[in-house]
């Protein structure tokens, strides 16, 4: 299942932290928000990664950084074997043709002022050696009927559609250009449950006819598990495990992974009284002052002294066939631990 | 604290005292929208009863009228634009929508309450959470400033909010998302109310805190034997906590069943569409069911059953006769005239 | 959530051939720009007919004097000084024993002038200075803003006579043009910092949207930026504070000529009419106060129709 195609992205010792400055004149430094500290993954061609995690723990910087919309404070964004975050003006412009965003809200990603032929065209006028002037009306209308749309709905505004509708024009935006990889920050939970299955298709649908990459970054577990081949665990600005998905899903070995699993509320009634669930205490800790050693150590139940000592590197551990930063990974199936 | 709480009369007086009836009923109720393109009716209809100690789901997408039945319930609906132009809403068997505002004012808060799903915005930024929660008593019930802001202190531990003597006098800001809603949710069981509304509790907040937030429900509602109505749109949310749902589409209610009953055999096209949507371990790599098209224009809605254009079971008779719900068995009800293709699975 | 006031004019499902992937339905209607939306809205908003009527009536004054009134403003008969109105001068006669009708009509072509003009001055400024404070941010903005602080903490009267009086003082005699020339760039550099400040917030209010963002991740240029994606977003609150403006200036306009630092003879205006027959009030008010009404009338009317069109832009509205 997992693609065996050339590397379009990798990522290395990313890292961003936003200075907290006080001061009205001279501005000095009294601290950082670690939102991103030390990030590697890769992903290949035709490949979806899945980004999940909660609020806070640095998956939209993440997706901003890959972007490029935020310089990183240290580490690469390769795509295609370049680094984006060394590059700027001209060459920076080509380099965001292969790497397009796909945002969590169809309400406030499409400017109003614009007509959807406008804002699918858009791309074309910005790079305008991708399509010559006169054919791009018809690429505009192509996309839309890629994507679903009535091809001639091209000189409506966007307030003229509904949630789902508007997402598919966020969707041929960021088809325009013809990238390899598309970053989908949360792109169905903004929308109506009944209309989450059809974009879910239609993004699938998309990868196999273009040959997309994907990361597809959402809090909704099981939509991240249906569409991706690969799963990254984020808590706090790192990735603590990383693995197939049915390694995630089946056999977690962060004790934070299975708590999240074990939260997720499972569509089945009758499971309800005989499912594990680990509910965790309070709230994760401030980005700007992470615990010591491993960043979840304060919620674990499995927290040792080492943990506050020594920082759990990602990476496989005994019993395990996918890297997990903890130093008692141990695969436990929380979601068919009914008995 | 709570034998303070008991000793009160309840407020809806002593004419409901007796009544053999559900706690809270709701009995075809009629809201409509006065909207400059026209009049929207966003409840059509809605019937639905919840007893003491039960937790009813209401389910159902953005403009199913699930929230408005709540804030006319309430008594918190704008109007306008909102009218309330039929139905009774009967709350131990005397129907709200006839009491005066003062009385109406009793019931709100001490007899139902409601969370919403931003804490935040229904939190007042400017007085210390202490001081609001502390608020529910010195306005309903006269408790001096110190004693009310004991009562908070004690409700912050309730609904398990660390240090809660510390933080009392900390403004709503100074808390985390999830902490803010047991802010929220500590002002509303504070007069010890018989009906919980929570509309959409947990759509702003991480799995983690949801799993917290909704285990703190049931455990306050095992011990108050509180009727729970919770309004969302997530089917997961449903199965783990609900007894009962209502599934809403367009204004109706589609079908009404027993939590099991409903994820076990659907009675109902739009309630089935929405099960067979979930993704599935078994589907990885293949197409998801999705139900087609897209839900209703309360300013135009379809004709006969408002399911009708996006409903694979559709005939010629769906689009001119609006179905009434029909009972499946007991109290199970589907608005569907083919409900038992559906429950055969027999898909048209 | 279930707000239906908060449903656009969206589609409409009809046809249940569709598949699952083309759910593409008809919205109903012509496709409609927000602008042509809040343009449908104000048409049938009565406040805005009534002052646009009104602005109407005002701008073809302004333009069409003659139509009005065939008698010429510089016409005197100083035997006339201070008639009360007749048939003859509806309005009466001024202390100098012109026609107070005619004044009053060419008056209007002044006040629109001034206040117009000032009111465009100032917003090229003072937007252009939003602009790159909001775009910009950081230093630009302080820098900006700083400066901006230190023309608003001037009292406004108390600035334009200073400047006037040394640019145009009294006892010079400066050509039409010169005099209204300066009246205008001495309004547009004293009220600059208001439009300034209300373009940078507006400006600051949409530049972190999410199609902003989108349109950096494809590569758009700042200029693209700027003019495609926050201009359009962020015009609505400028135009209605400058069709305030209008009114307040023309206000404006009218005391500095009262106080004999602004317009002057042989200029006809309605500040200088008021400022002439200050003195006369109780034995000749209707030299003064027709002037007045008119001044108040229009002033009114601009106020008004900004208004009509905030409401009408109103986002929360839609």
């Amino acid at each position: 299942m997992a693609p065996q195609g050339d590397v379009v992205l990798e990522v290395r010792d990313l890292v961003k932290h936003f200075p907290l400055t006080q001061g009205v004149v001279v501005k000095r430094q009294v601290g950082a928000i670690k939102a991103v500290d030390g990030v590697n993954f890769e992903l290949r061609r035709g490949e979806t990664l899945g980004i999940v995690g909660e609020s806070g723990c640095g998956k939209s910087t993440l997706a901003k950084l890959l972007m490029a919309l935020e310089r990183p404070t240290s580490g690469s964004v390769k795509i295609n074997g370049q680094d984006m975050s060394k590059l700027r003006g001209k060459e920076l412009k080509a380099m965001r043709r292969n790497i397009q965003m796909v945002m969590q809200d169809p309400y406030t990603s499409l400017n109003p002022r614009m007509t959807v032929g406008d804002i699918i065209g858009e791309p074309y006028e910005i790079h305008s050696e991708v399509a010559p002037k006169g054919d791009r009306r018809k690429k505009v209308q192509e996309l839309l009927e890629v994507v679903g749309l009535d091809p001639d709905h091209i000189n409506r505004y966007p307030h003229q559609f509904s949630g789902g509708q508007r997402q598919r024009i966020g969707i041929a935006r960021g088809l325009a250009l013809r990238p390899d990889i598309i970053v989908c920050d949360e792109p169905v939970s903004a929308l109506d449950v009944s209309i989450q299955a059809q974009v879910i298709n239609l993004l699938e649908r998309l990868q196999n006819e273009f040959n997309l990459s994907y990361i597809f970054i959402a809090h909704d577990l099981s939509v991240v598990r249906h569409i991706s081949d690969r799963v990254a665990v984020m808590y706090l600005g790192k990735i603590v495990e990383l693995g197939r998905d049915n390694e995630i899903y089946d056999g977690p070995t962060h004790p934070y992974t299975q708590a999240l699993l074990s939260a997720v509320p499972v569509p089945n009634p009758e499971e309800r009284d005989s499912r594990e669930r680990i509910v965790l205490a309070g709230d994760p800790p401030s980005p700007a002052n992470p615990p010591s050693g491993c960043r979840f150590r304060t919620r674990c139940w499995k927290a040792q002294d080492i943990c506050a000592e020594e920082e759990p590197l990602l990476q496989i551990r005994p019993g395990s066939a996918h890297p997990s930063a903890c130093h008692f990974a141990e695969a436990h199936d929380v979601v068919h631990a009914a008995g | 604290m709570t034998e303070m709480i008991s000793t009160q009369s309840r407020p809806a007086g002593e004419a409901g005292r007796n009544y053999s009836g559900s706690l809270l009923e709701v009995d075809n109720l009629l809201v409509e929208f006065h909207t400059r393109q026209g009049v929207a009716k966003a409840v059509n209809g809605v019937t639905y009863s919840v007893d003491a100690g039960e937790t009813l789901a209401v389910l159902g997408e953005s403009g199913s009228g699930k929230s408005v039945t709540a804030q006319t319930i309430m008594g918190i609906l704008d109007m306008p634009p909102g009218r309330i132009t039929g139905g009774e809403i009967r709350f131990r068997g005397v129907d709200l929508l006839k009491l005066p505002e003062a009385e109406r004012r009793k019931i709100r808060g001490a007899g139902i309450s409601m969370i919403f799903q931003d804490a935040l915005s229904a939190l007042n930024p400017v007085f210390p959470v202490g001081w609001q929660i502390g608020e529910m008593f010195r306005v309903h019930r006269g408790t001096s400033r110190a004693e009310a802001k004991k009562k908070a202190i004690e409700l912050m531990d309730k609904v398990r909010i660390p240090a809660a003597k510390q933080r009392v006098n900390d403004y709503p800001h100074q808390f985390s998302g999830g902490m803010r809603q047991r802010i929220m949710i500590a002002m509303a069981i504070a007069l010890d109310p018989e009906i919980l509304i929570a509309d959409e509790p947990t759509t702003a907040l991480d799995v983690t805190v949801q799993a917290q937030i909704m285990e703190l429900l049931a455990e306050l509602q095992r011990e108050s034997n509180m009727g729970l109505i919770l309004i969302t749109h997530d089917l997961g949310v449903v199965a783990d906590v609900a007894d009962k749902i209502a599934v809403m589409y367009g204004g109706r209610i589609v079908e009404h069943a027993s939590v099991h009953e409903l994820y076990a055999n659907p009675a109902h096209p739009y309630a089935k569409g929405l099960l067979e949507s979930i993704p599935r371990v078994d589907q990885k790599g293949q197409e998801l069911y999705a139900i087609k098209g897209t839900p209703p224009n309360l300013l135009r809605m379809p004709s006969g059953c408002a399911f009708h254009p996006r409903c694979p079971y559709r005939r010629d008779n769906c689009v001119t006769d609006v179905p009434p719900l029909y009972e499946v068995d007991g109290s199970r009800r589907s608005a569907c005239h083919y409900w038992r293709e559906v429950l055969d699975g027999t898909a048209g | 959530m279930s707000d239906p006031t908060a449903l656009q004019p969206g589609p409409v499902t009809t046809d249940a051939q569709a598949t699952t992937e083309s759910q593409a339905t008809a919205p109903v209607g012509k496709p409609s720009s927000l602008w042509s939306d809040a343009w449908h809205e104000l048409r049938r908003k009565p406040l805005f007919i009534i002052s646009s009527v009104l602005l109407l009536v005002i701008l073809v004054m302004a333009a069409f004097p003659q139509l009005f009134t065939s008698v010429n403003p510089e016409w005197a008969d100083l035997k006339k000084s201070l008639q009360p109105p007749s048939s003859e001068h509806i309005f009466g006669i001024d202390i100098q024993g012109r026609d107070v009708f005619a004044r009053t009509i060419y008056g209007a072509r002044t006040s629109i002038l001034v206040g117009v003009l000032a009111t465009l001055a100032s917003t090229l400024i003072g937007g252009l200075f939003g602009i790159v404070a909001g775009y910009l941010g950081r230093w630009a903005d302080t820098l900006i803003s700083r400066f901006a602080e230190i023309f608003l903490g001037l009292p406004y009267v108390l600035g334009a006579i200073i400047v006037l009086s040394t640019l145009a003082p009294v006892s010079s005699d400066p050509s039409r043009l010169r005099i209204m020339v300066i009246v205008i760039l001495v309004m547009a550099l004293l009220g600059w910092p208001i439009l300034m400040r209300i373009s940078r917030s507006a400006i600051l209010a949409v530049k972190h949207s999410d199609y902003v963002m989108a349109a950096r991740g494809l590569g758009a240029s700042p200029m693209r930026i700027v003019f495609r994606h926050l201009l359009p977003n962020a015009l609505a609150p400028i135009i209605v504070v400058a069709t305030i403006t209008v009114g307040s200036y023309i206000g404006v306009e009218a005391t500095l000529s009262f106080l004999g630092v602004g317009l002057r003879s042989p200029v006809i205006s309605w500040g200088l009419a008021i400022s002439e027959h200050a003195n006369y009030l109780r034995t000749a008010p209707h030299a003064l106060l027709f002037p007045a009404a008119f001044l108040s009338a229009t002033v009114l009317t601009f106020v008004m129709l900004g208004d009509a069109v905030r409401d009408a832009l109103d986002p929360k509205l839609r």
